[in-house]
């Protein structure tokens, strides 16, 4: 039994532990049941026990190698058959193999009399021979407890199934007993008190109409295991336990940006558009374009050539594909290239842990790079509060986990601007986007704006969102002393805003105008003025003239008059006019 | 398989065939509890059914695959194979009043 190969974790080194092989529940019991001992299995009508035991069986067989024994006490083998079939499970193919042997075991209480002692040797027997006839290392009674029911003697019975446990035991097989849920103990007939290594609690609840299933390990003798209540579900492929804690915050990340699709919104997350494998929220009111937003971000990464998982809660995939070619957008070659598939599901199907299975098989069969959840919050209407963020949370976990870039979409009340919800669901984001619609002048208008965007500088700009049949655009808003602006007003406002251009234009040159007539007119007065300053200049000169004139004229008359009057003096005029220059050298 | 037919008279047999009865008795081993529950049959058999009936003992220790075909889970047990119905009776037989319930012998009586 040491040497079973199986890697036991550290806190549990002590004991030896037999995987289950079920997902989620070696998790949970730190790397599966105790080996070589009884597992008590206990629970109500239709919880899955029958399911749990049939996969452990049937797990032990397929992925560890260790035949099994099936003791029914309640269905008859055809029909265990038939259940387990429908898990996937081929108990046919497994029993003609001999790594499975299923043992019915029925007593009709009517046709049994009882005369004096006897004891269970029978049992032991037919197990007995069944683990030795295969070799196996697992049996699953299920359910014992029918055992109270056919046979009268309840003292005997006791007795033997306290040395039945004993038995199991000595012989080294892992067991798991399942037994129907009591009142005030955990199983009908207290089966609890012989097996006391390990007793797991599975519970079925209806909560708001929506059932959901739970499992508890109640007990582990001498390993640490997790105590809460773990949902879990039965899938196509058998159980499936979804523990919130196993998962860590410890994934890679990367530092690669994606591209949104629309290149506005590219520049206002810092130029580059999200970090892949963020998780981004897309938060709008009814009618605002969130799934528009969306199906640009699934075409831009099928055109990068990523495979791209298009969870749809509320529209019909051919509806998405229509209402978007409305806006120029072609989903439909995308998916026949087998890059962009849709997964279509109404929130009310099913659970929301079923829900959120459907949707961890989807990401693992298709390896999606870009997921998006449109929208996230149809799927509250299908859990409580906190079942809803724990599911987030795994999911966005999970899809961090393998790198893959989510764009949830929520819908928002109109006239809330956020709600408890998605408050408490935008820590678990990277990146939040609003979306929200303005109503004022008799319009509604679209605009976007980003909220946060973890380790990007990012726009703190509203901007408003068009719809066009050529797809989206984001346009400034207009932002001025009255208020952000949008549609027919952020036109009008531009429209004022041009004609007051305008008007200044003109009143511009009109005052230019206006001036260059002024000095048209300055420049004529100039010119006036200065043919009267030069008329008057000239006048001057012929001033000049005239005075020289008369001077001239008076000096002749004298010179007529000197000659006349004395004669002589023009010869000596003369001669003093010779010798003048010399005297004055 | 030990077979053990106590008086058998062919002439009985074969005028009333239905009413030739047919015992299994289970056992594991021969343990004291066995013994004396052979015992106890065979001397209910022999005052009751005296020639009409027939003892087929089995060991499971020897033939384990034959407790699934009876649905045998307590030892000792004996099962009616004929007349039908099937009937079955649990222990040792020492509580002869329960074992003639059993095996419907209070109307014969």
């Amino acid at each position: 039994m040491k040497n079973n190969g199986h890697k036991s974790t550290s806190p549990t080194a002590g004991l030896p532990k037999c995987p289950t092989g079920i997902q989620g529940l070696d998790e949970i019991t730190g790397g599966g049941l105790p080996r070589g001992r009884p597992t008590l299995v206990c629970g109500g009508t239709g919880c899955g026990k029958t399911l749990l035991a049939a996969e452990f069986l049937v797990r032990g067989a397929v992925q560890f190698g260790e035949p099994g024994v099936f003791m029914a006490f309640e269905e008859t083998e055809a029909e265990l058959k038939a259940n387990v079939a429908s898990l996937g499970f081929d108990l046919a193919g497994l029993i003609r193999r001999k790594k499975i042997a299923i043992d019915y075991v029925h007593i009709e209480r009517s046709e049994v009399q009882e005369s004096g002692e006897y004891d269970l040797e029978g049992l032991f027997v037919r197990l007995n021979h069944a683990i030795d006839s295969i070799g196996a290392r697992r049996v699953v009674l299920d359910t014992l407890e029918a055992l109270f029911a056919s046979l009268p003697n309840e003292a005997i019975l006791r007795a033997e199934l306290r040395r039945l446990f004993r038995w199991l035991k000595d012989k080294g097989v892992t067991a798991v007993i399942t037994a129907e849920r009591g009142r005030d103990q955990l199983t009908r007939h207290g089966l609890e008190e012989y097996v006391s290594d390990c007793v797991i609690l599975l519970d079925h609840r209806v909560n708001e109409q929506i059932a959901t299933r739970h499992l508890r390990v109640v007990k582990y003798r001498g390993a640490l295991h997790g105590t809460n209540e773990f949902p879990f579900l039965i899938g196509d492929e058998g159980i499936s336990v979804l523990p919130i804690t196993s998962l860590g915050l410890n994934h890679k990340i990367s530092a690669e940006r994606i591209a949104t699709g629309i290149p506005r919104l590219d520049a206002m997350l810092g130029g580059r558009g999200f970090f892949r494998g963020s998780s981004i929220l897309l938060t709008g009111t009814p009618g605002t374009g969130k799934t528009i937003v969306a199906a640009n971000f699934a075409q831009a990464a099928c055109r990068r050539g990523e495979r791209t998982l298009f969870f749809s809660f509320e529209e019909s995939p051919n509806q998405i594909i229509r209402n978007m070619h409305s806006i120029g957008l072609r989903l439909e070659p995308l998916v026949k290239r087998g890059l962009l598939r849709f997964h279509a599901a109404r929130p009310s199907l099913y659970g929301l842990e079923m829900h959120l299975a459907t949707m961890f098989k989807e990401i693992a069969a298709f390896q999606p790079h870009v997921v998006i959840v449109d929208p996230i919050t149809s799927l509250m209407d299908a859990g409580t509060a906190s079942e809803c963020r724990a599911m987030v949370t795994r999911l966005v976990d999970y899809l961090k986990a393998g790198q893959v870039t989510t764009l949830f979409t929520s819908l928002t009340q109109a006239g809330h601007a956020l709600q408890q919800s998605e408050a408490s669901m935008s820590s678990l984001m990277d990146s939040w986007l609003l979306l929200q619609d303005f109503e004022g002048n008799g319009e509604r208008n679209r605009v976007l704006y980003v909220l946060k965007a973890r380790g990007m500088a990012h726009s703190n700009q509203i901007r408003e969102f068009l719809i066009s049949d050529r797809g989206i655009d984001l346009v400034d808003a207009y932002i001025g002393p009255s208020g952000v602006l949008t549609g027919a007003a952020r036109v009008a406002q531009t429209a004022r805003e041009k004609a007051e251009a305008l008007a200044s234009q003109q009143e511009a040159a009109r005052r230019q105008r206006e001036l260059k007539r002024k000095r048209a007119a300055l420049e004529q007065q100039i010119t006036g003025l200065r043919s009267e300053h030069e008329a008057s200049a000239e006048e001057l000169r012929q001033i000049d003239e005239q005075v020289g004139r008369q001077t001239r004229l008076l000096t002749t008359e004298r010179t007529e008059l000197g000659r006349l009057r004395q004669a002589d003096i023009s010869v000596a005029a003369s001669t003093r006019g010779n010798s003048k220059p010399k005297s004055k050298r | 398989m030990k077979t053990k037919t106590a008086g058998r008279r062919s002439s009985g047999s074969h005028c009333r065939p239905a009413k030739l009865w047919q015992l299994r008795l289970y056992l594991v081993g021969q343990t004291p509890k066995s013994l004396m529950a052979f015992a106890n049959l065979k001397k209910i058999c022999e005052s009751h059914l005296k020639g009409h009936y027939r003892i087929t003992v089995i060991d499971l220790v020897k033939q384990p695959q034959l407790a699934k075909g009876d649905q045998i889970l307590a030892i000792p047990t004996v099962v009616r194979k004929l007349p039908k119905p099937v009937r079955t009776i649990l222990g040792n037989l020492s509580d002869t009043d329960h074992l003639l319930v059993g095996l419907d012998l209070r109307a014969v009586d």
